[in-house]
């Protein structure tokens, strides 16, 4: 098991250098001439105007905050699931109640308007 | 093939394990790269013909070496780097979104004992890895400095973390039906029927959340070309940019994968051999998905997210009570 495990470290490895492959062949064959217009900031014939690193709309982080809670508790679910089987009634209860609160919860965020895109 | 490679290196055990393993990194890459060359073709081609055009035809016959210009033209085109951009975390985000891309077929079992890693949690290491793709387009998103790339990149994320919560419900179904994350162990479990006859909203829910998780219409708000032009891909040009849609290309492969294992049954079937099921289940998958982007259009961003929060999520949760009642009373049956 911890062959596997290595195994994919080294084939993350591989793909994080694998593209700097062609970005250095592409490096050597293209033509570089960089002028002011070029290197601006695209925009639609005019130049941008204003900062664009400021201060951003709510409603993602709010989605972020959500997203949090419910990717946590996917984490506890998994294992829950493999050996829901195994454990029969215990685990089929449990199951109830665990969703209840889920659902409990969605609800909440639902009727507090955080699903809400404002 | 494990004892040629140990005969023809002839040395320590640990060093044909080696030579396996690059032997293998090199498929995945060679796998990567073709269906990339190959999906690029088709994605036009099926297009065209839904659209009843004729799509590329001009490089070589019925345009089938029209991917490769396109790659020799962009390998020779100018790398621009905008003067306003974060260099290092822009120039950063394309590589890094190539890591999870690659990283997720190693759990995929293209045939009986056929995987690279048979990890006893592979499905959730899909789902982990998959996830890490939010990152790199936040980091293009952000250090391009554009307004419109910065808004791409947002609508990225928000849209990724939320389809990501069906998309992992959706999995848990199958999780409970077959007692293991284990990829082997799920297709195995398959030998008598798919799990899409007893899970067919748990595959609803997945195809839906895998076309938002891929970025692809009608959930391509991300790139949306009539209102922010490419999103974050905006300053990207070359090389780099190719890089974006390689990722999109193997990725896309990889959600069609995992559609095709845990829910059609992997490389079971009649008479073929496995490989070969798989590969037919993967590029009807991919069909599908290039379908639905000639069959619905785009929808808004409020919608997207109340569909995903509002619709998918309870559906998904729903499944999860529904296959656990049924697995229930199905142990009481049988006592």
């Amino acid at each position: 098991m911890l062959q596997d495990y290595g195994a994919i470290a080294l084939l993350m490895a591989v793909a994080l250098i694998f593209p700097f492959i062609p970005l250095f062949v592409s490096a050597y064959i293209q033509t570089k001439k960089p002028t002011t217009e070029k290197l601006s900031t695209y925009e639609c014939g005019v130049d941008t105007i204003g900062k664009t690193w400021v201060q951003f709309k709510t409603s993602y982080f709010l989605y972020a905050l959500v997203f949090v809670v419910f990717d946590i508790e996917t984490v506890f679910l998994y294992p829950w699931a493999v050996k829901f089987q195994v454990m029969g009634t215990f685990a089929f209860v449990e199951m109830l109640i665990f969703v209840a609160i889920l659902v409990l919860g969605l609800c909440y965020a639902w009727r507090k308007g955080a699903l809400e895109w404002q | 093939m494990r004892p040629l490679v140990e005969e023809m290196i002839g040395g320590p055990a640990w060093l044909a394990d080696l030579a396996m393993i690059a032997v293998q990194i090199g498929a995945i890459f060679a796998v990567i790269m073709a269906s990339a060359i190959v999906l690029v073709y088709a994605e036009r081609k099926v297009s065209a013909f839904m659209q009843m055009r004729i799509g590329p035809n001009r490089v070589g016959p019925w345009g089938i070496l029209q991917t490769t210009a396109d790659m020799l033209k962009l390998l020779s085109k100018e790398d621009i780097v905008p003067r306003a951009a974060e260099r290092r975390v822009w120039a950063l985000a394309p590589v890094l979104l190539f890591v999870p891309a690659v990283a997720a077929y190693a759990v995929l079992p293209l045939d009986a004992g056929l995987v690279f890693a048979d990890l006893n949690i592979g499905i959730f290491y899909f789902v982990a890895i998959s996830s890490q793709a939010t990152l790199p387009f936040l980091m293009a998103g952000w250090a391009s400095n554009n307004k419109y790339a910065l808004l791409g990149g947002m609508r990225t994320v928000a849209q990724m973390i939320s389809y990501e919560i069906p998309l992992v419900f959706s999995l848990l179904g199958v999780v409970m039906l077959t007692g293991s994350m284990k990829m082997s162990d799920i297709v195995g479990a398959q030998r008598d029927f798919w799990f899409i006859l007893i899970q067919p909203a748990a595959f609803l829910v997945y195809v839906i959340a895998a076309t938002a998780e891929t970025n692809r219409t009608p959930f391509d708000l991300v790139e949306a070309e009539s209102e922010i032009i490419a999103g974050p891909f905006t300053e990207y040009s070359g090389m780099r940019w190719s890089l974006f849609f390689l990722a999109e290309y193997a990725n896309l492969v990889a959600v069609s994968a995992i559609a095709a294992t845990v829910f059609l049954g992997g490389w079971q079937g009649p008479w073929l051999p496995g490989w070969l099921w798989f590969t037919a289940k993967v590029v009807m998958m991919i069909y599908v998905f290039m379908w639905f982007r000639w069959t619905f259009p785009r929808i808004r961003v409020d919608q997207l997210m109340s569909f995903g929060w509002k619709g998918l999520l309870p559906l998904a949760l729903v499944n999860v009570v529904v296959t656990g009642i049924g697995i229930y009373i199905a142990q009481q049956w049988r006592g």
